[in-house]
Order: C-alpha cells, then structure tokens, then sequence
C-alpha cells in the first residue's frame, strides 16, 4: 500500500493534528484574548474530525500500524464528543475562578489529547499504542495543572505525572518482554506466538502491559492516583479526565487482550476479573465516606471501570459490544454529572465542591437538582434510567460467556454502590436548604445537561436499536 | 560470552531500581524524575538487546521512540515541578499533600 493512501486512512487524525498545530499559532499570536475563538473553532476541528471518520476508506494503515475499523470508528466518536464538551464547558469555569487561566492553550491540549487517543484505539502495533498513549498522557498532564496559581491543581499535575509517567514505564517494560520473546511488535504476529504456547516471557509482558493499561483507566490496584488528581485539577479538565481517556484506555485494552492475546484468554481474564472486582468494591466502600463531589465522582468513575471490565472479562463478541454500549452510556452519565458540578459555585463566582452544599437543590434550583437525581440514579443504575440497561448488557455478556460468579458478585456489589448515589439524592431533596447557587449559566451549558438528562432517562431506551447494532458491528470488526 | 541473559538480568535490576525509586524516597521530586529515567534506561536496554539477539531492526526503532518520548515527559515533568515550587516554596515528597490520599 501506497504512503498516500495510508495518509489518506488517517484522515481524522491528519485533521486534528494540523487543526491543533494552526490553532496553537493563532493561540500564539493573540493571546488571551482569542480563547473563546480558538475553543470554538477546536469543536469545529473536532468535528470535521468526525465527518472524515465516515469518508475514509477502513483497513490497515502504514503497514499495520494504525487499523482503521468500525471498532476504532466507535471508540473515536465517542472520544470526540467527549472532548468536544470538555471543550466547550471550559471558558465560563476559568473566566469565573480567575480570568487569568482563560487561555487558548486549553482547547489547543485537548485537541493533541484526542489525537493521541484516536491512535490509541486504532492501534495495531505496540509502538502505536505506546506513541498515542503518550502523546494523550503528556497533554493530560499539562491540563490537570493548568491552573498555575492554584497550588491543589499544580499537586494534581505533580501526582499524575509522577504516576503516571511510571505506569508508562511499567507498560513499555512488559512491551519489551512481548517484543523479545514473540520478536515482532505487530498486534496479528504477537496473537500467533500467545498461540504457539506460553513462555514465561510472553506471561511477564502480558501482566505489565495490563498493568501500564489499568492504571490509565485507573481500575484497582492502580487506581490511587484518581481522587486526588480529580480533586485537585480543574472542573472541565476533571470532567475531561473521567470521559475520553477512559475510554480511549479500555478501547485500547480491549483491543490488545483481543486482538494481541487473544489466544491467551484464559491468562488476562484472571486479570481482568481481579481488576473488575476489585475496583466495583473498591470505588463502592471508599465513595461512602467523601465530602467531596469531585472526588466522589472519581469513585464513581473507578466503581464504573469495574463494571465495563466485566463485560471484557466476558471476552466474546457480545462481551466487546456490551463495553462499548457500557462507555457510550456511562459517558453520558458523567459528563452530565460534571456539567452539574460546574453550575455549583458561591456568590462570587468560586467553585463550591462540597457535597453538603447541595442540601435542599430541590428547592432552590430545581431542574438542576432532578438533573443531578437522574444521573446520580442512572449511575446507580435503578431500572427505568438508561444506566441500568449498560450494567444489564454487561452482566448478560458475562452470564452468556458462563461467568456466573463474576455476574452474581458484580451484582451484589452494586448494592452497595446504590447507596452513596442515593445519599446525594438525599442531600439535595430532603436536607434544610444550604444557599443557593446563583443562576447564570450559559445557554449551551443548560442545554449540554438537558440532552444527557434526557439521554439517560427512560428515553434512551429508544436508541438501543441503533447502538446496540452498531456496537455489535464495532465488535465484530475485531473478531 | 555476555549474553542475552546477562543483559536481561541488568535491566531487570534496573528496573526494580527505578520503581524501588519512586517509592522508597522520601526526600524529593528531582530524585523521583531520575528513577523514572532509570526505569525508561532499563526498557532501552532490554529493546535492543532482544533487537541484536533477534537481528530485528524494530527494538532499535523502538528504543528511538522511547528516548524521545522520554525528553518530552522529562520537559514536562520539570515545567510541573516549576510551577508547584513557586506555589508551594519546597519540593520535598512529604510536603505534596494538600490533599487526602
């Protein structure tokens, strides 16, 4: 295959990344001043991004290096929607805290993010994977430290980097043990040297590529960094961080233990079931005792990783399918839940993140406290929200592959994930009012959460025909 | 003879160095910085040893990749450190806990 053509496969990716390079000169050149533009005109890279997903031709590119599928097709929108409202829910958050962390840079980084995590799921090589899941990690640092003068979101940038910087090296050291004893770096010969036996070599490798993934999805035991860095970095970047990398990670996790180690099946499911478990219990038990909404929904998001796992754990078609109905899903949830984060502030404009600051929404705000209600409801995953159809696909994917244990445990565990979701309904619908947050949100923000509302309410059901089917053809595209 | 054992061997202390590094120091950030070079070294080493034994071009390749990757984490780690000193005034690990956890 001709260069041109395989250029011509990356066309998303050719996109964003000449988008971002003009965006960041025109950052350059105007200043603070040109930040609204340059938001603006990244969620139009973002999109003309996702039109070309649909008029390139799929197959392997640059020799097998990036695979164009309808798996990485799927993965890609959601990832840049995603980046798409992490984009536009920004500029009103830092003009308010202070107007100095207004900055064109921010859009310009989340542009190079989504660029890397396009490589991410379309990666067919380990060197692909590990250059996209840089080039995302690197732009990730610098937004969880962007506000410069706040010392919690410098010790967020600090923490992530530190651990995330060795995750990477965890994940590169179990590559160099692949790459040594299958002696290629290509996805496709890898699966055949899992086939042809299990040396040692190739076991150590699959256990710390698994962990370098783990802890960029952050499932448990490498989940530690996750409440402090979601803590301390900025709101959007925070709602930034639960959304596109995550499923930037797991897309990419599920097309290694497929597509590389599918043979050895039986080895990462042990894996990924301890991972699973783990981290439903884990994000389950610690969540109870927070103060914090953003470190709550940290919590959350390692609780739902959980439930995502399982449906790999599965390891059949329909398992891939369910994961990636899980995400599109869970990725509704959440961002609907940090749009609601965002309008949470005092008279002056300054976040309030306390969770006791929401007692008695109901009363003074609403649409804004049934809003919250229905994400946090539908994270629970009580029957007539969208949520509880993703933990269904899910549990019916691992029922299906014959996990029932796993099933029955994730179940149970949910349980006691119910509770912390319900305690916040609580707070905001039977608690004396605490002082109402003032109402000047912009337009798009209100109707960023009407839409995710309505999308996990009971009238997503309606979409299940087109996601279920086109989830299902993602998933056959790497079977 | 030094073989491929021998090299593995070296990277693989290396590497337990490195983690060993980031975990067991209590004194301050630099020194973490230098430990997650020793662990990316350790990686290095182990590509283009498997790439020599296995007279395959790609480790070496790869290793490229890696060094590069490494300046541009290396860059960025250190412009973080920069604004957290002059926010927090110290760089000790013990001090980087503003928050729980």
């Amino acid at each position: 295959m001709d260069y041109l053509a395989s250029v011509r496969m990356a066309l998303p990716e050719d996109i964003l990344s000449l988008g971002a390079l003009v965006l960041m000169l025109v950052a350059a050149w105007g200043g603070q001043r040109s930040t609204r533009a340059v938001s603006w005109c990244s969620v139009a890279v973002l999109l003309g991004a996702g039109i070309a997903l649909f008029a390139t031709p799929q197959g392997a590119a640059f020799d097998g290096l990036l695979l164009v599928d309808a798996f990485a097709t799927f993965a890609k929108v959601l990832i840049y929607v995603a980046a798409a409202i992490a984009i536009v829910m920004a500029p009103n958050f830092f003009q308010r805290t202070s107007g100095d962390d207004l900055r064109p840079e921010y859009p310009v980084l989340i542009l190079l993010s989504a660029v890397g995590m396009g490589i991410m799921v379309s990666a067919g090589d380990l060197l692909s994977l590990y250059v996209g899941l840089e080039l995302q990690s690197l732009a990730a640092y610098v937004l969880a430290s962007f506000m410069r003068r706040d010392t919690r979101s410098a010790e967020a940038g600090l923490k992530y980097f530190v651990l995330g910087a060795l995750a990477s090296g965890l994940l590169l050291y179990g590559i160099s043990l692949v790459y040594g004893f299958s002696g290629t770096t290509l996805f496709s010969a890898i699966a055949s040297s899992y086939g042809s036996g299990h040396s040692l070599g190739l076991m150590f490798g699959l256990v710390f590529v698994f962990a370098g993934l783990a802890f960029k999805m952050s499932a448990v035991p490498f989940h530690m960094w996750t409440p402090d860095v979601y803590e301390g970095a900025p709101t959007p970047v925070t709602a930034f961080f639960a959304s596109a990398p995550k499923v930037a990670a797991l897309g990419l996790a599920v097309r290694v233990a497929v597509d590389a180690m599918g043979p050895a099946v039986d080895q990462w499911r042990q894996v990924v079931i301890f991972a699973a478990l783990a981290s439903i219990i884990l994000g389950a038990v610690a969540a109870i005792g927070q103060r914090n909404i953003k470190r709550l929904l940290a919590y959350s998001s390692i609780n739902n990783i959980g439930f995502a796992l399982i449906g790999l754990a599965a390891g059949t078609q329909e398992g891939v399918a369910s994961v990636l109905m899980y995400l599109t899903i869970y990725l509704a949830m959440t961002l609907g839940s940090f749009l609601v984060v965002l309008q949470m502030r005092d008279a002056d404009g300054q976040p309030v993140e306390t969770i006791d600051s929401l007692s008695g929404m109901s009363t003074t705000r609403p649409g804004l406290a049934w809003a919250l209600a229905t994400f946090m409801f539908s994270l629970a995953g009580i029957p007539p929200l969208f949520g509880f159809y993703a933990k269904f696909a899910v549990f019916h994917a691992a029922v299906a592959a014959g996990l029932f244990p796993l099933a029955v445990f994730g179940i149970a565990a949910s349980v006691i994930g119910a509770y912390y979701y319900l305690r916040i309904v609580k707070t905001m619908f039977f608690d004396e009012a605490a002082p109402a947050f003032p109402k000047n949100e912009g337009v798009v923000e209100g109707g960023l959460i009407a839409i995710t509302a309505l999308f996990v309410s009971p009238l997503g059901y309606l979409l299940i025909p087109l996601i279920g089917g086109w989830s299902m053809v993602a998933a056959k595209a790497l079977f | 003879m030094i073989g491929l054992t021998h090299y593995i061997v070296v990277a693989a202390i290396l590497f337990v160095m490195g983690v060993l590094g980031i975990f067991l120091n209590r004194k301050n950030i630099i020194v973490i910085l230098m430990a997650i070079e020793l662990i990316l070294l350790a990686v290095n080493l182990n590509l283009v040893a498997f790439s020599a034994a296995l007279h395959d071009l790609v480790g070496q390749v790869f290793a490229m990749f890696v060094l590069t990757v490494a300046a541009g984490e290396a860059a960025i780690g250190l412009a973080i450190l920069v604004i957290y000193f002059r926010g927090r005034g110290t760089i000790a690990v013990d001090d980087v806990n503003r928050m729980k956890g």
